[in-house]
């Protein structure tokens, strides 16, 4: 599958495995969270391929905050592109959380959003089917100022030149 | 006022750009409606009944006589010939097309101007007293503190998506408010510590609409380096735990009395606390800079003092004297006077300008001033820094332009919705209703002895037109395909605010102003001097008197309420 990567369009090595699917033996993995916290220990036992969950919009950091060093991937689900609160929930992974792994965002991702996102901490993005990856990654670059820090919190004004 | 530099210039111009590949992506088929529409929103446009309406931002309500200038130029250009200011400090244009709407923000940008989260759910306009920078009674001007919570949430990456619009508003007056800042969703109003600490008081959750409330104060003393952390941890619990399954349930409003005031806070105060980073404390100096830009201008000496507006209300010209009592502001600056002109003055919606209007408002904004213009709440425009031995001149000037008229705070000065004639939200016209109360009620000795009263309309429970916190508020409603209007009292958006009461069954459209004039006459009758104003009488003898007068005998049997 193609997804955008670090302003990059790759072919991606991850496989999104459903709660009653067969877990592959090798190879990376996303799990939904639910699976994750059913089949923790078995997921772990693995020996080849890194691990992925994939959270719901609607849970609580807290329920995967132990198991970041665990996790090389989280991917943040937006239902639809208009719920805001996967941009909270990448930023508070990167900050409060100090999240180094990849913050993918799946569901109904669209180009529009995706300088938001990767403000917020989102490094990867999976687009609704039937967008053209190529016009989304003309996105990051539409708006070259901002005014307030996100992932990297600064004043308003500090950004300003003058006020140095 | 605030100046852009080369990155707001930028920056504006960039989304002009943006916004004309959003729209040709958009004729082009590349994304569907239903995606396209929180891109239009947020950039102020929205369709209403018969065309798109763009709605475009002027911060606090300030703006240059350059600006109005440009606005003209849009409104002949691109529009019919008119413009309307709106109860948020900005303006709308009503017959926008789309594929012009790149061209119009693209004249926009050209004068530091934008049409930028006008619209959507997100961090909408910053607004505040319309006097900030010239009242007498505040503490300090809020406008810097404005702008700079313009600047961090214009595009704020993490809050471009919220359950539900979100407005935020300053108020820098003790003990009075300009701004409305209890029925928004976050209020601010600039105070001190009692050590003399320059700070805020947060104030959370009002908001009208269907379900109005009046916020609740989150917390009573914040250092003013924190503001924006803090702004921070109160929207990202709403962004949160707002909720998203209805839209009639997702302001802040209904989180917090969901939660409680005092789940809330604690639930603010933790995140708070996790997430307050110094990086984005604000520096003295910092502060300084941006006050810089609202430093009051060199006034040259005026040559004349309060004394003299005290005169000229006593003048023996009795409409000039009565223009200077009604519509003239004493100024922090002696000599000087800020001047309301009321956009209720003629027969046009309140509110609307036509292009000529707006480019000799901007003339005058020159003549009689340093360039500035403000936008009120009350959809009327201020003057903010006349000469004061100047009003006679410039009364004539108003006259001529049909802006003069002396109701500033009067009945007649009253707010309305677009209601039916423009907006498909609504269940009943208000503009003709508005417009039959202004002729009905223009006789000027008569408004001066109702005294400060405010009226406010909407033609639907969606309450663009504020009328749970009017004095007098009037709400339009469908009854089997037929106009009828609730009549509600006691409301007041100061800062004694309060929400109103509906009284009774709800009048036809051919009893409603009956119903307004008997409310005025039971006032008259009741109130224990020429000085205890309307609300003062409303919330001394209760709803009771008012109740008979209007439920009572009369009215009622010719005309029975559905």
């Amino acid at each position: 599958m193609r997804i955008i990567r670090q302003r990059e369009i790759v072919d991606d090595g991850w496989v999104h495995v459903a709660t009653d699917e067969a877990l592959p033996s090798s190879g990376d993995v996303i799990v939904p969270l639910a699976r994750w916290q059913s089949e923790r220990e078995e997921l772990l036992a693995r020996t080849t391929g890194r691990l992925g969950v994939r959270l719901p919009n609607d849970r609580p950091l807290a329920e995967i905050a132990a198991d970041l060093p665990r996790l090389a991937l989280v991917a943040i689900e937006f239902p639809k592109y208009r719920d805001g609160r996967g941009m909270s929930l990448a930023r508070l992974l990167r900050q409060r959380h100090g999240f180094r792994g990849e913050i993918r965002a799946v569901g109904n991702v669209l180009r529009d959003q995706m300088a938001y996102l990767e403000r917020c901490g989102f490094d990867a993005y999976e687009l609704t089917p039937g967008k053209s990856l190529e016009s989304a990654l003309l996105a990051f670059d539409e708006i070259a100022v901002t005014y307030q820090g996100a992932i990297e919190p600064r004043s308003v004004s500090r950004l300003r030149g003058s006020a140095g | 006022m605030y100046r852009y530099d080369d990155d707001d210039k930028r920056l504006v111009r960039e989304r002009a750009e943006q916004f004309r590949g959003q729209v040709e992506r958009r004729i082009a088929g590349e994304i569907t409606e239903e995606e396209f529409k929180p891109l239009r929103l947020q950039n102020g446009l929205y369709l209403q009944l018969h065309a798109y309406m763009l709605r475009i931002a002027i911060p606090y309500g300030l703006f240059s006589s350059g600006q109005m200038r440009q606005l003209a130029h849009i409104a002949r250009t691109w529009d019919r010939g008119y413009g309307h200011f709106t109860t948020r400090q900005n303006i709308q244009f009503n017959w926008s097309k789309l594929d012009e709407v790149p061209d119009i923000l693209d004249a926009l940008a050209e004068v530091e101007m934008h049409a930028i989260q006008t619209s959507g759910n997100c961090i909408r306009n910053i607004t505040t007293d319309h006097l900030g920078g010239v009242a007498r009674d505040e503490l300090e001007d809020p406008r810097p503190w404005c702008e700079l919570t313009r600047q961090w949430s214009t595009f704020h990456p993490e809050f471009a998506h919220l359950p539900r619009k979100f407005k935020i508003a300053f108020t820098a007056t003790p003990g009075l408010d300009r701004a409305a800042i209890k029925l928004h969703d976050i209020g601010v109003r600039l105070v001190q510590s009692a050590d003399g600490d320059p700070g805020f008081e947060i104030w959370v959750g009002g908001g009208m609409g269907r379900t109005p409330i009046i916020g609740a104060c989150i917390r009573e003393f914040l250092p003013r380096r924190h503001l924006l952390s803090y702004l921070e941890a109160i929207l990202r619990v709403y962004n949160l735990n707002g909720r998203r399954d209805n839209i009639f349930r997702a302001r802040i409003k209904i989180l917090v009395s969901s939660l409680g005031i005092e789940r809330f806070r604690e639930l603010v105060e933790e995140e708070w606390a996790a997430s307050r980073e110094d990086a984005m404390e604000f520096r003295d100096d910092e502060i300084a800079r941006m006050q810089s830009f609202f430093a009051p201008p060199a006034y040259p000496a005026a040559g004349s003092s309060d004394e003299l507006l005290l005169s000229y209300r006593q003048a023996e010209d009795l409409e000039f004297a009565r223009f200077a009592r009604n519509n003239v502001v004493l100024h922090k600056q002696p000599g000087y006077s800020a001047v309301v002109l009321s956009l209720k003055s003629f027969d046009a919606p309140a509110g609307d300008l036509s292009d000529t209007q707006m480019d000799s408002i901007a003339n005058l904004a020159d003549r009689f001033g340093f360039g500035e213009i403000r936008a009120t709440h009350n959809q009327d425009l201020v003057l903010p820094d006349v000469r004061t031995s100047d009003l006679p001149e410039l009364w004539r000037e108003l006259q001529t332009l049909d802006v003069a008229t002396a109701n500033a705070g009067r009945l007649t000065d009253l707010i309305c919705c677009p209601g039916l004639d423009f907006c498909n939200l609504a269940n009943a016209r208000s503009l003709p209703l508005a417009q039959e109360i202004r002729q009905r009620f223009d006789d000027l000795d008569y408004l001066d002895d109702l005294g400060p009263l405010s009226l406010k309309i909407s033609g639907c429970i969606n309450a663009c037109g504020h009328h749970h916190v009017g004095n007098i508020g009037i709400l339009g409603i469908d009854k089997k395909g037929e106009e009828f209007y609730q009549l509600m009292l006691g409301g007041s958006a100061d800062d004694d605010a309060s929400l109103g009461r509906v009284l009774g069954p709800a009048f036809s459209r051919d009893v409603i102003v009956g119903a307004v004039d008997r409310v005025l006459q039971t006032y008259l009758g009741l109130r224990e001097s020429d000085d205890e104003t309307f609300i003062e009488a409303y919330r001394r003898v209760g709803e009771a008197p008012f109740r008979d007068a209007l439920y009572g005998q009369v009215l009622y049997a010719n005309h029975p309420p559905a």
